[in-house]
């Protein structure tokens, strides 16, 4: 067992660092916000050049798993803020009884719908879109020329990816009743379902399938960070629908303040400007967007259910979904 | 006069093992089902999760088995240039992170993989593998060098003595059979088919990515569901004793099918080339060794490929994390070989059913055990402090079931040779141990620390759920990448991964085997 106490030891020594005499803001957060690649680092340390704080993240999993570590911890947890949750899980978050509300103007946000939640508050959000590389051909214009056509598609499972619950939701706020009739056309599209973004994104990367279910945003990362112009999200008629991804206070928090204090620096620009090129999304409350974002592709029109509608109808979506796709 | 003889071992170390296991498993299991608000129901996708889960795994477990035949014989009677490296190398698919053997299958037999290619090339359609057809491909490539090793572990067991007096009774391929290899099947297939068809039943992300949809949900999936987006703990805990429930009847099943070695007692001498072989078998045997190496390692090799060139410009957060899952390795290897022995040594009696408990490490969700041990422990300390130890103890928990299949036939033949002469020497336990068994148990306990280390080094296992921000593994720090659009550097880190645990493997398993002639 020495070689484990060698471990926690190392663990310990790595906390101990961080501890210095200032309070500590805990913030629960999805996997990919706090790598040294992600938008968590830059964050961190904006915040704390003004907060007199020890802004500490902790990573859960992706946003499903962070309110799950939520409802296991109950009014036991550490966190004191919870960043990363999208208006698919908000329903169920708010249910909980362990958030406040953020007691903040919205008037600053820059979304393509109203906001008007009161417990939670959007940091950035972004059109659900299917990413292809600008040579494929005969582009689909909407789910009804996809399902037409032989382009192949790659999504994510609604029952355990976010993206996967979002395209759900955008084809029941499309086709409602006939969402159904859209799914049958679509499953001789469909190359595979798979469990998260990730094995999408890549089995899409290496070629298995035309087009993937991802962001409009996504083409951006290719052209900033990869100096790549090669893909483009295709632009649907129905409309594109959103992910909004939001932060929400922990009522139990002993840090109130301090937590107050990061809900409204994270519609400042020390946040805001950090999320396009690091979590490749569009900024909640506006700013100047770095080049390349211009190229993309903006739908002419925004999809959102509100929290409860899309919680209320996330069940029946999954039954139909798996009944069309199984038969 | 008749002194009793004297046991291998104290029974003590050997029952507080199946006693960790067990806790370590069935504990975390209670916890998930107590923490519920209301008692679990399964409805209509639930069974049909769990129809398809058994008929997947039954499949891949049979296919595996039945190529691993004459992969494992061929390889068990040739000698060749290299050999001792293919086998090392054939091993590689087992220990590899899954998304990582995901990726390596479909660049072979994807829409876009050579195969395809090679198909378009002269005018016939690409591959579509998706489906039940893709799921069992994958399986089979993860698991097929896990049967193939055991049952070349079977094979060398068997004494020169008696091949040599098989050689002098001028043996044909036939007598062989039935003296010989129809023996070896009946003791070394159950446990290997029972062990990899536990493993598929806790299949989520090949079932998933190849199964190609809905149809293809397994109760792992059932279960990430029921945890992630409807936090049904109840129904979580009831589809986590479903696996419990199969893993005992495939454990029972084990028990009651499999026949115990009686290949009889040897001296340890060089065996003498394979009697009753004629040229048609050789030519067979290198055809069957050419297309499994082609099988095992072009997917491999194709992961390499795509990574080395990313390597050197890794991020070094990445290097960080690699370190971290070496040490993490080590410690858990240790903690598995602890554990191995002292179930291994335990009395016959007692020794079944410890076999069977070990297999809940792997039939078992690592999901249900994750969240068990986040409810249990979270009171206690800081899941930020339990991260590392948590993970690796569970990774020992996995590996234990395949250290026990190859350590446990092997300590029965130690005993039934060696054993009786220390006892006739009057040696003491610890010398007997020392001595006569420990020497002998070289071979399966470095192969069977080079499994622990691997399977350690590239699991994700439960650390995701203990929340690390500094602390990430290896595996973790990929997924990572791969989450960020970093698919490139993804590559780099898969590569990275695959080599530091074929070299684990490779190190521990050669210290095995440092004494083989042949």
């Amino acid at each position: 067992m020495r070689p484990l106490a060698l471990a926690s030891g190392l663990i310990a020594l790595g906390a101990a660092a961080a501890a210095q005499d200032l309070p500590v803001l805990t913030i629960y957060t999805y996997d990919s916000f706090v790598p040294d690649w992600g938008p968590g680092p830059a964050i961190e340390a904006n915040f704390e050049e003004t907060c007199g704080c020890d802004l500490q993240w902790v990573a859960a999993g992706d946003g499903a798993a962070l309110l799950s570590r939520l409802r296991l911890e109950g009014e036991r947890t550490e966190a004191d803020i919870v960043l990363g949750l999208d208006t698919s899980l908000t329903a169920a978050a708010k249910e909980t009884g362990l958030f406040a509300p953020h007691g903040i103007d919205p008037s600053g946000l820059s979304l393509p719908v109203a906001w008007e939640d009161e417990t939670f508050l959007p940091y950035d959000w972004g059109y659900f879109a299917f990413v292809h590389r600008t040579d494929l051909e005969n582009v689909p214009g909407s789910f009804e020329e996809l399902a037409a056509s032989d382009v192949s598609i790659v999504i994510q499972d609604p029952r355990s990816s976010t993206p996967g619950l979002g395209l759900l939701m955008w084809v029941e706020a499309a086709y409602g009743d006939g969402a159904d009739a859209i799914w049958q056309g679509l499953s001789d599209n469909i190359v595979t379902v798979t469990p998260g973004w990730s094995e999408a994104y890549d089995l899409f990367l290496s070629g298995e399938a035309d087009m993937v279910l991802s962001y409009t945003t996504s083409p951006a990362y290719h052209l900033i960070a990869e100096e790549d112009d090669g893909f483009a999200s295709a632009a649907f008629s129905e409309g594109h629908y959103l992910q909004v991804e939001v932060a929400g206070m922990v009522a139990g928090t002993d840090q109130p303040e301090l937590a107050r204090e990061f809900l409204e620096f994270m519609l400042t620009p020390g946040f805001q400007d950090v999320i396009p090129t690091t979590n490749w999304m569009y900024p909640a409350a506006g700013g100047e967007l770095p080049d390349g974002f211009d190229t993309l592709t903006v739908p002419e029109t925004a999809l959102l259910f509100p929290a409860d509608e899309a919680a209320g109808r996330r069940e029946e979506a999954i039954a139909t979904w798996a009944g069309a796709l199984s038969r | 006069m008749g002194r009793r003889p004297q046991p291998i071992a104290r029974a003590g170390p050997g029952l507080a093992a199946t006693g960790l296991v067990l806790g370590l498993t069935l504990l975390p299991l209670v916890a998930v089902a107590l923490a519920a608000e209301a008692p679990g129901r399964l409805g209509p996708p639930d069974v049909a999760a769990i129809r398809f889960t058994l008929v997947q795994a039954a499949i891949s477990a049979g296919v595996s088995c039945v190529l691993a035949i004459p992969v494992a014989q061929a390889l068990a009677r040739r000698r060749f240039f290299g050999r001792q490296a293919l086998v090392t190398l054939m091993g590689a698919p087992f220990i590899l992170p899954v998304i990582v053997a995901v990726f390596g299958i479909l660049a072979v037999f994807g829409r876009a993989g050579i195969a395809s290619d090679m198909l378009a090339a002269i005018g016939l359609p690409r591959l579509d593998i998706f489906g039940l057809s893709g799921v069992v491909l994958a399986h089979v490539f993860l698991n097929l060098p896990l049967a193939v090793r055991f049952l070349l572990a079977g094979w060398q067991r068997i004494p020169a003595e008696r091949l040599r007096l098989a050689a002098s009774l001028g043996f044909g391929p036939a007598e062989m059979r039935r003296h010989f290899h129809l023996p070896l099947l009946r003791e070394v297939l159950p446990g290997t088919f029972a062990a990899i068809f536990l493993i598929c039943t806790t299949s989520f992300a090949v079932a998933l990515i190849l199964g190609g949809g809905p149809r293809a949900t397994t109760v792992e999936l059932a279960i990430y569901q029921a945890f992630r987006f409807d936090f049904d703990l109840g129904r979580a805990a009831l589809l986590g004793l479903t696996q419990v429930l199969i893993c005992a009847v495939a454990g029972i099943a084990v028990l009651r099918f499999a026949l115990p070695r009686d290949l009889g007692a040897g001296l340890d001498r060089v065996p003498p080339d394979w009697p009753g072989l004629g040229r048609a078998a050789g030519i067979a045997d290198r055809a069957v060794i050419a297309l499994a190496g082609a099988f095992l390692l072009i997917p491999i090799l194709l992961v390499a490929l795509r990574g080395v060139t990313e390597i050197v410009g890794l991020p070094a957060s990445v290097w960080a994390a690699a370190l971290r899952s070496i040490l993490l390795a080590l410690a858990s290897t240790a903690l598995a070989i602890a554990l191995a022995l002292s179930i291994a040594a335990l009395p016959r009696e007692l020794n079944g059913g410890a076999g069977i408990a070990a297999f809940l490490g792997i039939a078992v969700s690592p999901l249900v055990i994750g969240t068990g041990l986040f409810i249990l422990l979270r009171p206690f300390a800081s899941p930020e402090a339990l991260a590392l130890p948590v993970t690796g103890t569970v990774n020992a928990i996995v590996a234990l079931p395949f250290i026990l299949r190859g350590l446990g036939p092997a300590l029965d033949a130690a005993r039934a040779t060696q054993g009786r002469l220390a006892e006739a020497l009057g040696l003491s336990r610890w010398q007997t141990w020392r001595l006569a068994y420990l020497p002998r148990l070289a071979r399966p306990l470095g192969f069977g620390a080079g499994l622990a280390a691997a399977l350690s080094m590239g699991d994700l296992g439960v650390i995701a759920l203990f929340s690390v921000s500094g602390n990430a593994t290896l595996p973790l720090e990929m997924y990572r990448l791969m989450g960020s659009y970093r698919t490139e550097d993804a590559a780099g880190a898969a590569l990275l991964l695959m080599a530091l645990s074929l070299l684990l493997f490779w190190i521990f398993d050669a210290w095995g085997r440092r004494n083989d002639r042949a």
